[in-house]
């Protein structure tokens, strides 16, 4: 039973969905001014200086842990500069208390959140304070007190199942939400599809919030997709969409709290493509001067989310040039002092090596424990970080 | 008690959950009004409503991740895959999101709730994608649990074990015995526990291993062998992952002989990793080669699946030329 009520025609009509154009919504110009006709939302001074600062200590901390990744200091690393206002614009917009669920370049989210700096380094130094216990490379952070989920590496995974945790708070009718982050190039993911029709279908309160940046790693978006985007997918699905410029602060905030609204009070999926530029590499692994210009980069650099919402707020007079001296003397100064401390603690204890497999170490595992904890008794110079932990045991 | 198919044992299993906690959650494809292609979901949604019990889009890799999310907010999904041979879509979710999701958060958040339904299994004229047997693929994942019930009793036991086991759990369910299997099933509330083998014939001089449907196999082989006055140990392994190593074990240091036999392939089948546990564990004990009796090395065939199923006849030669060594 099908229920499409479709016009009859009696010779061949192709359609390829060229009448679709989808705008891009826009308040904010890159000289801080709102453009002409554009309605500013509301947003109190606050929580516009929450924002702010969340995106400077983003962009402070994504520069000090590259150069530490650099000087060997840390194996990894991975920046979400160029992009901070499209995720800290969209977290704003959300209740503090809906989840979370990103891909990995959405560091901004935590940081709006409360994540502290400390909490960051220990994930990134896996020292015995991470709450992921050393088990998983830098930026898979996670926080279940300040609801963003410990993110996993394979790419869009976590979006079907932001689709099932959104079904979950709608039977538990708490009023919230999930919003889940993925890169233009996950879309291309069969879970991207799979968790947007199923969200539609079941009519989830869900937020799928596509950050196209033009790259994933070195495959230009043109060569990732033939349509305009991602956005016209979400027709295909019946879905609510809205396209919007990344690097526009109050854009990203104004759009996401309306998706948000459609979500939570009308149980109507929203997909929002917020269009920015990927400045930094994909990872500390990268180099992106092997796929793209410099001049590329530049046009980009000129866009820059952060400036554009410092001309905004400057304009308002709820920010200055000593609030701004400040603000990066303190965060650069945190972030060293942070990454001295994070660095120096002991790593994790050799037993989380077998905890949390299942909820209780099951015996043929324990009996590997014990084989090991002996071996390293044996060769504890080979094994600096854990001979003390093998010390206990038969 | 009553009397009940492995079928009716199992939609009473999930009617029980169902009655007893409100955020237990039966969905997959064809399972809402029309109750499953097997009727395993039969008159749920009509007992608890759409938004309990319901049809998914036809996207088994959307229904595991849409599991795992619904798990990880608490709610407890019990998920269909209609046939085990069609797992293979959400293989990425169950292997890289179900198993890790404890672990690699530190325990900040698991999909402990998760219970994943699918029946297995071949002698239903399946062919090659109505008969697999994939239990092997998941037995390599650290993190998962896997059950395969024998009869009703057992299956409405360890499922409803399954269910409340805070641990992600797949349950495979042997197809061929849904209908044909049928037994006293108590009414209330049961758990049988999971990671432990049940010895259903004690006997001193060889051990006959098997789980599901394969159990049938081996009661038939054992009758054939005792009468040639062979004393066979019975026992049903139930958890594939974590393995009852002890109980196993135990029984062979007794008997010296063992026999495993499942309808997967051999190579890379589950038997081959309890042989090697075995002969590690046994090894002094060790009468003759442990055997295996298994499918064979191809895919599932059709018309020769008789030929290629290891039935009661090559259990039986199995154990006589175990003895005989």
């Amino acid at each position: 039973m099908t229920t499409t009520k479709s016009k009859v025609v009696y010779s061949p009509v192709f359609t390829d969905g060229a009448e679709f154009r989808i705008p891009t919504f826009k308040l904010l110009k890159q000289d801080g001014s709102l453009y002409k006709g554009a309605k500013a939302p509301k947003l109190d001074k606050e929580k516009a200086l929450r924002i702010y600062r969340s995106m400077v200590t983003t962009r402070i901390l994504d520069e000090r842990m590259l150069a530490a990744q650099r000087q060997g200091r840390l194996s990894f690393y991975m920046q979400c500069t160029g992009e901070e206002a499209a995720v800290i614009g969209s977290a704003a917009a959300l209740d503090d208390s809906d989840m979370i669920m990103a891909q990995y370049r959405e560091q901004g989210a935590l940081v709006y959140r409360g994540f502290t700096i400390d909490e960051f380094m220990n994930q990134l130094f896996g020292n015995e304070l991470d709450y992921g216990k050393g088990r998983q490379m830098p930026v898979h952070y996670g926080s279940s007190k300040l609801n963003y989920m410990t993110i996993s590496s394979p790419l869009a995974t976590q979006i079907p199942q932001a689709t099932g945790y959104a079904y979950g708070q709608k039977m538990a009718g708490d009023g919230h939400c999930t919003i889940t982050y993925f890169g233009e190039g996950a879309a291309s993911e069969g879970d991207f599809h799979a968790a947007l029709n199923m969200a539609a279908v079941h009519r989830v309160p869900v937020i799928f919030l596509c950050r196209n940046n033009g790259y994933a790693i070195s495959t230009p978006a043109a060569e990732q997709f033939a349509a305009d985007g991602v956005a016209p997918r979400a027709y295909g699905y019946k879905m609510d969409v809205i396209r919007v410029d990344g690097n526009d602060i109050l854009a990203m905030h104004e759009a996401t709290r309306a998706a948000r609204s459609l979500a939570v009070e009308h149980n109507r999926p929203v997909l929002i493509e917020a269009m920015s530029y990927r400045l930094a590499a994909h990872s500390s692994s990268d180099d992106p001067s092997g796929y793209r210009s410099k001049d590329e980069e530049a046009v980009w650099r000129e866009k820059d989310p952060i400036l554009r919402m410092r001309l905004w707020l400057e304009s308002k007079k709820w920010w200055n040039e000593d609030d701004e001296k400040q603000l990066q003397e303190n965060m650069r100064r945190e972030v060293l002092e942070t990454m001295k401390r994070a660095q120096k603690r002991p790593p994790p204890a050799l037993d989380t090596l077998v905890s949390d497999v299942y909820d209780e170490v099951p015996p043929a595992l324990a009996d590997q424990f014990e084989k090991l904890k002996a071996h390293i008794r044996r060769h504890p110079d080979a094994y600096p970080k854990s001979a003390e932990h093998a010390k206990g045991g038969a | 008690m009553t009397k009940m198919n492995m079928l009716q044992a199992i939609n009473n299993a999930l009617d029980t959950a169902m009655a007893a906690n409100e955020r237990v959650l039966c969905f997959g494809e064809d399972v809402g009004v029309f109750g499953g292609v097997f009727r395993a979901t039969s008159n749920l949604q009509q007992k608890y409503g759409k938004a309990r019990c319901f049809n998914t889009p036809l996207v088994e890799q959307g229904i595991i991740g849409f599991a795992n999310g619904l798990a990880a907010q608490g709610s407890v999904p019990v998920a269909e895959i209609q046939f085990a041979d069609y797992i293979f879509p959400a293989f990425d979710q169950i292997v890289n999101e179900s198993a890790k999701f404890r672990y690699r958060s530190g325990n900040l958040f698991n999909v402990g709730g998760l219970t994943i339904r699918a029946p297995y299994g071949g002698g239903i004229a399946g062919g090659l994608y109505h008969s697999q047997s994939p239990e092997a693929y998941f037995a390599h994942t650290p993190g998962l649990k896997i059950v395969v019930p024998r009869n009703p009793h057992q299956a409405k036991g360890l499922l409803l074990a399954a269910i409340h086991d805070p641990n992600p759990t797949l349950f495979f369910e042997p197809k061929r015995l849904y209908r044909a299997s049928v037994g006293e099933v108590p009414d209330e509330d049961y758990r049988l526990p999971l990671g432990e083998a049940e010895v259903l014939k004690e006997g001193t001089d060889i051990t006959v291993l098997g789980w599901g449907a394969q159990m049938e196999v081996i009661e038939h082989a054992v009758e054939m062998a005792e009468k040639e006055g062979i004393s066979c140990e019975v026992i049903d392994l139930r958890t594939i992952l974590p393995w009852d190593v002890e109980t196993v074990a135990n029984s062979v240091l007794k008997t010296g002989r063992l026999v495993v036999t499942h309808e997967a392939p051999l190579t890379g089948g589950f038997a081959g990793e309890i042989a090697a546990t075995i002969q590690e564990r046994c090894f002094l004990y060790l009468e003759s080669p442990i055997a295996r009796v298994t499918g064979m090395d191809t895919p599932f065939p059709l018309v020769l699946e008789k030929e290629h199923l290891p039935n009661h006849l090559k259990v039986y030669e199995a154990i006589r030329s175990s003895v005989d060594f």
